[in-house]
């Protein structure tokens, strides 16, 4: 029987690292990721796990440990937010090629400039062109999952790469929700043990990891890792297949909410969703009109084909992006799902808002503006703002802000 | 836990550094690196870690690895780092029965990866007491990108980024004392050493690094003809005359105790050290004989400083 | 895949996965005795086997093997002339090329 609980998003990961035990974890403290690793340290203070604490001087030692701890044989864990996923950005992608299964609990907080601890999705974005495979949450119980998740898909033969558990800094990360766990002995039993076929303290035969790859070889290298994260796609629905038999919660690429008729849609990552659910409901009781909704679970690698079968006969679309890319043009969820339309000769207006930078709310009532505007465009063919931003504060009146 | 040096014996155990490297001839660094490994007893087993550098990419350029050990590359400013994530992993392993054989960790950086850019790195993990060595293999600029200065270079070094000019005499500021700052974390084991004629001085410091349980820092000079500017035939001359001078004091700091491993009979003037290197020239031009001056001055106070530390 | 069977016309599924080698020491098979411009020469008769030449080589081509020094590794002897240089019975000299 599944486990009733009321936990935080961190104490849920957290919870999550306790079950699977892994044997090293190197973390720093950062707004908001820092419970994580304080819970961690608990466990391990009361004797309740085995995994051995590195108190790194910083993140970028945080992940530099991490990937000589996996390189080494061990299962590696760290988490950290914002600015420390930047100061680890150079060993993301040394992880990456190294083809090392580290996990990383990612609490999305906007990167500085100026400082700032909410959640919005800069730091992960960034990040997006690393070789990491990226798996967003909606809720808690979907971070708890999908970490859960993590280390199946991470260590699979087929695919050896990092993947990072996101979540939206405070929204879920402090939040406290019902959650359901899984029981102890089936959570160790779904992940499984760690036998690595290649490793450092390998007896039998000595390694060497991190070369020098001249031109001749640095291309072959990152075909290679293509190909990794191509194969990663079958890995995580297979893990999400066993995962849904194990508990019967069912995860893909994406969630399709209210999809089956609507007309008019909207694409979004993380906790958002939970409010756009909201207003889809509203609109559809009130108004009869086919609002549905795209929650991207899955980033990295990007389910392409995929979402363009699901945007299929749509008449408008809404790409919300929770992180600049200062293109001056897209944000980075924009670009990637007009590509896709574009893939699919879909013809459907599309239109790509900004919203929730630094932690600013985003409302029901917002949602619902989304949805006017989709029909609107959907009506005229024009699309007037095509990047607009979703409750800024315009001091002239001829902005474009929702 | 000291044995008694043997020349013989130490030079027949099998070679843990391959040839094949691409380092230039006559490095100083890979005669560093073999000089380490040896000092590993030949039943254990170890990690080497390597912050990149020259020595990175010219032993484990792909698909040729000079290590007859594992061996870990991740970048340049992270050597202490990624060392202290594979010896963690070890102790786990290790008591969960996975493995069996001992390890020992050493990981090698340049002075630019040590005493700069790896710098906070190298701290935390000396700080946290991993049982490791970090071995900086010193020859005072960042020689993989073509000698420019780093904070290991010495006072009026001509490099290509503290140039000697009409109006420059080549870098400014005096080196960093890193064996020293190490020394300040209170860790088991800091050595200071460079090749003498039977390596005795290396060797010795090296087990003592490797088979004292916790952190250990090793300093060892190893000079690179390229950017000092010396017939790569002469490099036994070049660390004799540093030793000899003083420039290169060899020393040691066990348990919080400072110890003088070497006191030269008759301390020659800096300039014989300075004199065959071309990144000294310019201050043997008439008139500058002052620098020389400030050279010896520095030498001769931090020499006065290190004899007082060792009580002598 | 042995790194012997690695090279630069290896295609992108020959290549290690995260370029990892699972062997020790494969930077023997390349040979850098043909960078030498001049050539230490062991000359026996002259040697006291006082292995003073063995540690200063960069190169660790000069195999010892039972306290005794053995003739260069010229596959990989870069001809430095530090060797030479060590050498107090004048039992290594250099001559020019390969």
């Amino acid at each position: 029987m599944a486990v009733r609980e009321r936990l935080s998003g961190n104490e849920a990961v957290a919870y999550a690292i306790k079950q699977i035990n892994p044997d090293v974890m190197p973390a720093f403290p950062i707004t908001p990721s820092t419970e994580i690793p304080q819970y961690v340290a608990n466990y391990i203070a009361n004797g309740e796990i085995g995994t051995e604490f590195i108190h790194v001087e910083s993140e970028h030692s945080a992940m530099s440990a991490a990937i000589g701890a996996s390189a080494a044989g061990a299962r590696t864990v760290t988490a950290t937010s914002s600015c420390g996923m930047a100061l680890m950005w150079e060993e993301l992608y040394v992880a990456a090629s190294d083809r090392l299964p580290v996990v990383l609990a990612l609490v999305n907080r906007a990167l500085t400039g100026p400082i700032n601890i909410n959640a919005d999705h800069s730091d992960s974005m960034g990040a997006r062109d690393s070789g990491w495979i990226q798996i967003y949450a909606e809720s808690n119980q979907e971070v708890y999952d999908n970490f859960l998740q993590a280390y199946p898909i991470a260590e699979n033969a087929a695919v050896r790469l990092p993947v990072m558990i996101c979540q939206d800094g405070f929204i879920t990360s402090h939040g406290v929700e019902n959650i359901l766990l899984v029981e102890d002995e089936k959570a160790k039993e779904f992940v499984g043990e760690y036998c690595p076929e290649h490793y450092l303290l390998n007896e039998k035969e000595p390694m060497a990891v991190g070369p020098y790859a001249v031109s001749n070889y640095y291309m072959e290298t990152k075909r290679a890792q293509r190909e990794a994260m191509k194969n990663a796609k079958q890995v995580i629905l297979e893990t999400a297949e066993k995962f849904e038999r194990m508990t019967g919660r069912k995860y893909g690429f994406f969630e399709e909410y209210r999809m089956e008729d609507a007309q008019y849609a909207v694409v979004v990552i993380g906790s958002a969703a939970g409010t756009c659910k909201a207003a889809v409901d509203k609109i559809r009781e009130t108004t009869g009109k086919k609002a549905g909704l795209v929650k991207i679970r899955v980033f990295r690698p990007f389910p392409e084909e995929e979402l363009a079968a699901a945007l299929k006969g749509m008449k408008a679309i809404a790409v919300l992006d929770r992180s600049e890319m200062f293109s001056a043009t897209s944000g980075p969820l924009g670009a990637e799902v007009r590509a896709a339309l574009y893939g699919a000769k879909l013809e459907a207006e599309v239109v790509n808002y900004f919203y929730g930078l630094g932690g600013r709310d985003i409302t029901v009532e917002d949602f619902e503006r989304v949805y006017e505007n989709l029909e609107e465009m959907a009506k005229t063919h024009v699309v007037k703002d095509m990047y607009a931003y979703i409750g800024l504060r315009e001091g002239d009146r001829h902005g474009n802000s929702l | 836990m000291e044995t008694a040096y043997n020349f013989k014996e130490v030079m027949s155990r099998p070679e843990r550094l391959a040839p094949g490297h691409r380092m230039c001839a006559g490095c100083g660094g890979t005669v560093t690196v073999r000089s380490v490994l040896r000092a590993l007893r030949p039943e254990d087993k170890a990690v080497v870690g390597n912050a990149t550098g020259c020595l990175e990419v010219s032993t484990f350029m792909y698909p040729y690895t000079a290590y007859e050990d594992s061996y870990i590359h991740n970048a340049f400013e992270n050597a202490g780092a990624t060392l202290s994530g594979v010896e963690t992993a070890y102790r786990v392993l290790k008591k969960k029965g996975k493995i069996t054989e001992n390890y020992k960790f050493i990981t090698f950086g340049g002075d630019g990866g040590t005493y700069d850019i790896g710098f906070q790195s190298l701290s935390g993990a000396m700080e946290r007491g991993h049982d490791m060595v970090y071995v900086c293999y010193d020859n005072g600029a960042y020689m993989n990108t073509g000698t420019q200065r780093s904070s290991a270079t010495p006072q009026f070094a001509d490099t290509t980024t503290t140039p000697a000019g009409k109006v420059s005499n080549g870098k400014v500021q005096i080196r960093k004392d890193l064996a020293a700052i190490m020394a300040e974390h209170h860790i088991p084991y800091v050595g200071q050493t460079t090749f003498t004629a039977n390596f005795r001085d290396l060797h010795t410091k090296a087990e003592k690094a490797i088979y004292t349980p916790g952190a250990a820092f090793l300093n060892v000079m190893s000079p690179c003809p390229r950017g000092w500017g010396y017939d790569p035939s002469e490099l036994m001359t070049i660390c004799r005359l540093a030793v000899d001078t003083c420039y290169w004091p060899l020393y040691e700091v066990a348990d919080g105790k400072w110890i003088l491993s070497y006191e030269p009979r008759k301390k020659l003037p800096v300039e014989d050290f300075l004199r065959p290197q071309k990144r000294f020239q310019h201050l043997f031009k008439p008139g500058n004989e002052d620098l020389i001056g400030l050279f010896q001055a520095e030498v001769d106070r931090r020499w006065e400083e290190l004899k007082k530390k060792c009580d002598m | 895949m042995k790194s012997e069977n690695i090279n630069e016309r290896s295609p992108w599924q020959d290549i290690t996965e995260g370029n990892q080698i699972y062997e020790p020491a494969t930077s023997r098979q390349f040979c850098t005795g043909e960078w030498r411009t001049s050539t230490p020469l062991f000359i026996k008769e002259k040697c006291k086997q006082c292995l003073l030449c063995a540690p200063v080589c960069p190169d660790s081509s000069i195999p010892v093997s039972e306290g005794k020094r053995q003739d260069f590794d010229y596959d990989h002897c870069k001809g430095c002339g530090i060797c030479a240089k060590v050498c107090p019975f004048g039992a290594i000299e250099m001559k020019e090329g390969k």
